[in-house]
């Protein structure tokens, strides 16, 4: 675009602070999803450490490892029956705190605050996003949310134990009556800080997409990846509220008296459960739908081929997006809802394995007859759409309740929802970060390291997560941090795959290090002509302000 | 389900019927074949005692896991073939085709046969599980196709109350005047001292007794927080939730021991309240009902079990 130097010459003085300001008081779209995304990588590290010490304990039958880690963070008398309750009790605060920190603190603030953030004022040709201030509140409300998160483990839950180990769900009573401790009024407010981050971020990606696109971009027009961006944000706006009402709910519950959930006072713990999934369903597809939009893109770009049915594509994404919302009862089938009410969720349930049908065949169809190029980015997708057709295949079984019966909470539903999530989101953000990293820093990874980094990574989770299907079928329970003798042979196939991951992600950091000492200039369009969106019309990094003259799409 | 048995649906039945054999036969479940437990390295479900989990594994196994078997490979067949054909030296100009009418009519509609062939055995499979017997009710068993050769299960001559506490199961007795016990887990050393040979964190003091080839209704509630009443080999798994009766039903055909485990997170010792149950003769739990009725005493009742260790 002709734009792109005029708008390099004209980022002097004005609206571009230094130093600490440039941060702190950010407005501007690509520093602030740049925080996004150190912030993401922090809390990844951190949420995949606690994952690390549960599959480090699981390792074994037996409780190894957690009596005298209580000891050491929490001052247990080492090897005491309280050291042992204690430790129990941390494991169940490790799975809460992994959970929510993986869905709250990397899932999200990666796919939608970081690269939303930097590409979706980029890609529809807009200067920047439609409220710059109310961008760096999102991003600041993040830290202390996190901070409330973490501060949570430091204080009592139930008698004996610290931290909150309700699970992410937090259901009641457990979450009320069984931790009266303030833990989980920590962990309450870090949810609703988080989520107002997230609901102020939803309301700019909307306004900047409906308003901001360059002239001659219709919707229509639009690329995947802002389209998948549109399509969450509505997700986060309208199911965001549910959960917030919910753990108010449950926070006024707590604390003063109320009994929306406490049956003795003419309320229904399964209440919490339906407005917690009201929330948590369409949260799941809040947290794959950028990823779609994404593995579009680099499907397209390293098979040198247009999007294969954009149209499919757009609608496919809103179709899972409305039946996201339909479809929450389907976590709840043991509760003891109805018959009636159960066939109506497998039913909605089952629907939504159409539309993702329709995305699986149409990546394959955008490879197929073009001329592919195998970089780093591009065996992350390839990696993606592999391991989401097995979480998603695995989803259709737990859909029918009549199998989910034996399958419901046991490491079956761990091994489905983390192929979609830990493999399938995650494979999504690597695919990103490859794809987009050249183009927000500058400089080429080296592409050695970062197919390393795949391969040992795609070796690592499929033995971590694959095994869990077995231990599942056979009855282990999740949350459990002691079991049977019978499932020992499968978790700890499941705890060597954790060690090959974390060596993975050592190549993560050390394509990062090498390429800063590097310094290998990407140039505008690292990937040629496959990659025709407006981010590679610019040049690496893009200019401050970007699109002073905006650009036109035919 | 139809209530003629179309060429089709016998087709699939025995379709289903072959496939849950072959299956099964790859399981080593099936291999070593002790009931009631999991088996070490075993990669599927328990071997079924009842017919709900008949209707459950032929569901999972002989349908259910060759259609996902079967996508996850089509799939891969797919990404290997483009990968192979359409790498840039195999094919240096890329096409530039967008569209395909007829085919994305295909992958829309095949999508949706495929479904309907699942739905229709799961709807069965779940009112199965949903619906206590009658004594005129038929159920699929592991012929989830046909309805008309399903088993009618007699109505209900038991009813079990069970209910979760932070950490152990309590059981309830309506039938027997009430008649009540606790079951706790046992520890490494009272296993050793009690019940030797039983697994550590599923065996415990005071097995829930029931009769084999009895309908038993059993309501789940719980006291403090929800907790979940499972046996995998029964195919039953119900929320306990305080305040509230949940009822779910089995009819074991074969004397035993079988266990579960809790499967709703309920605090610390959420992995350490597991769920047993002792399968007897008719005979044998007549004597122990007598004993439990009278006296209330399962330690005295508990002793009048022949298969008792």
């Amino acid at each position: 675009m002709a734009n792109a130097t005029a708008a390099q010459n004209s980022h002097d003085a004005h609206d571009h602070p230094t130093g600490w300001k440039r941060y702190v008081y950010s407005t501007n779209h690509k520093d602030i999803g740049t925080m996004y995304l150190i912030f993401a990588i922090v809390a990844g590290i951190i949420g995949g450490a606690l994952s690390g010490f549960m599959r480090w304990e699981l390792a074994e039958p037996g409780i190894q490892i957690f009596p005298g880690l209580a000891s050491i963070v929490y001052g247990a008398e080492w090897q005491s029956a309280a050291a042992l309750d204690a430790g129990k009790h941390m494991y169940n605060v490790f799975t809460t705190a992994h959970g929510l920190i993986m869905v709250f603190f990397v899932v999200m603030p990666a796919l939608i605050g970081g690269y939303s953030n930097w590409f979706v004022p980029l890609m529809i040709g807009a200067p920047d996003m439609a409220f710059p201030r109310m961008n760096n509140i999102s991003f600041w409300l993040l830290p202390p949310a996190f901070i409330l998160l973490l501060m949570s483990m430091f204080f009592e839950g139930p008698p004996g134990g610290m931290g909150t180990g309700g699970g992410w769900t937090v259901y009641p009573p457990l979450s009320t009556s069984g931790q009266p401790g303030p833990a989980m009024d920590f962990a309450i407010l870090s949810l609703h800080v988080a989520g107002v981050s997230s609901i102020l971020g939803a309301i700019n990606f909307i306004t900047t997409i409906f308003n901001m696109r360059a002239p001659g971009m219709t919707l229509h027009k639009m690329p995947l990846f802002p389209w998948a961006i549109l399509v969450t944000a509505f997700l986060l706006l309208l199911s965001l509220p549910v959960l917030a009402g919910a753990i108010t709910m449950l926070l006024t519950d707590r604390n003063f008296g109320t009994t929306f959930f406490n049956p003795a006072g003419g309320g229904d713990p399964i209440l919490f459960q339906h407005l917690f999934w009201f929330f948590g369903h369409p949260e799941v597809y809040i947290m794959i739908l950028p990823g779609f939009g994404i593995i579009s893109h680099i499907v397209s770009t390293f098979s040198r081929k247009p999007i294969f049915g954009y149209l499919a594509m757009v609608y496919a994404m809103v179709a899972i997006g409305f039946v996201g919302f339909i479809v929450w009862a389907h976590h709840m089938y043991t509760t003891g809802i109805s018959l009636d009410t159960q066939r109506y969720f497998v039913f909605a349930t089952m629907v939504i394995a159409v539309p993702t049908g329709v995305k699986i065949f149409s990546w394959i169809a955008t490879m197929w007859g073009g001329s592919i190029e195998f970089r780093t980015p591009m065996l992350w997708a390839i990696g993606f759409i592999f391991l989401f057709t097995v979480g998603g295949v695995t989803g259709v079984v737990l859909a029918n309740a009549g199998a989910d019966r034996s399958l419901h909470d046991t490491y079956y539903v761990v091994a489905h929802f983390h192929y979609v999530l830990s493999l399938g989101a995650v494979f999504a953000i690597f695919a990103a970060w490859y794809y987009w990293y050249p183009k927000m820093f500058g400089y080429m990874y080296n592409e050695t390291l970062g197919k390393l980094h795949f391969w040992v990574m795609f070796i690592g989770v499929n033995l971590i997560f694959f095994p869990q299907h077995f231990l599942g079928l056979n009855g282990m329970p999740r949350r459990y941090i002691d079991y049977p003798d019978a499932f020992a042979l499968w978790n700890m196939v499941s705890s060597v795959g954790y060690l090959i991951m974390a060596l993975g992600l050592l190549f993560f950091f050390a394509s990062i290090i090498e390429s800063v000492m590097k310094k290998r200039k990407a140039g505008d369009n690292p990937w040629g002509e496959g990659a025709t969106t407006l981010e590679w019309t610019l040049p690496s990094p893009p200019p401050f302000h970007q699109f002073e003259t905006l650009p036109k799409v035919k | 389900m139809s209530q003629r048995e179309t060429g089709v649906s016998k087709l699939l039945a025995r379709l289903a019927k072959i496939t849950s054999a072959i299956t099964l036969g790859l399981l080593p479940t099936a291999a070593w074949a002790q009931n009631g437990q999991p088996e070490p390295g075993a990669i599927g479900l328990q071997e079924s005692v009842t017919p709900i989990m008949d209707s459950t594994i032929a569901f999972h196994n002989g349908l259910l896991m060759w259609i996902i078997t079967l996508i996850t490979i089509f799939v891969t067949a797919l990404l290997i073939w483009v990968i192979i054909r359409y790498n840039k030296r195999a094919n240096p100009n890329p096409s530039k085709f967008t569209h395909n009418t007829l085919i994305e009519i295909v992958w829309t509609v095949v999508p949706i046969i495929i479904l309907i062939v699942i739905a229709v055995p799961s709807f069965g499979v779940l009112s199965d599980q949903m619906t206590v017997p009658d004594g005129e009710r038929k159920y699929l068993g592991s012929n989830i196709f046909s309805r008309d050769s399903g088993e009618v299960v007699p109505a209900p001559e038991l009813t079990v109350r069970v209910t979760g506490y932070q950490w152990y199961w309590g059981f309830e007795y309506p039938d027997l005047e009430g008649a009540s016990f606790d079951s706790i887990m046992l520890s490494k050393e009272e296993i050793a001292e009690s019940k030797p040979g039983q697994p550590y964190l599923l065996a415990v003091d005071n097995e829930l007794v029931v009769p084999v080839d009895t309908t038993v209704r059993v309501e789940v509630t719980a006291a403090d927080v929800i907790h979940a009443f499972a046996v995998p080999a029964f195919g039953v798994k119900t929320d306990a939730v305080p305040e509230r009766l949940n009822e779910t039903w089995f009819h074991v055909r074969k004397e035993g021991l079988y266990y579960g485990q809790c499967s709703e997170l309920c605090g610390k010792d959420h992995a350490f309240m597991p769920i047993a149950v002792r399968v007897v003769s008719k005979e044998e739990f007549a004597a122990w009902a007598e004993i439990m009725k009278a006296e209330d005493d399962v330690a005295a009742a508990n002793v009048t079990l022949a298969s008792l260790n």
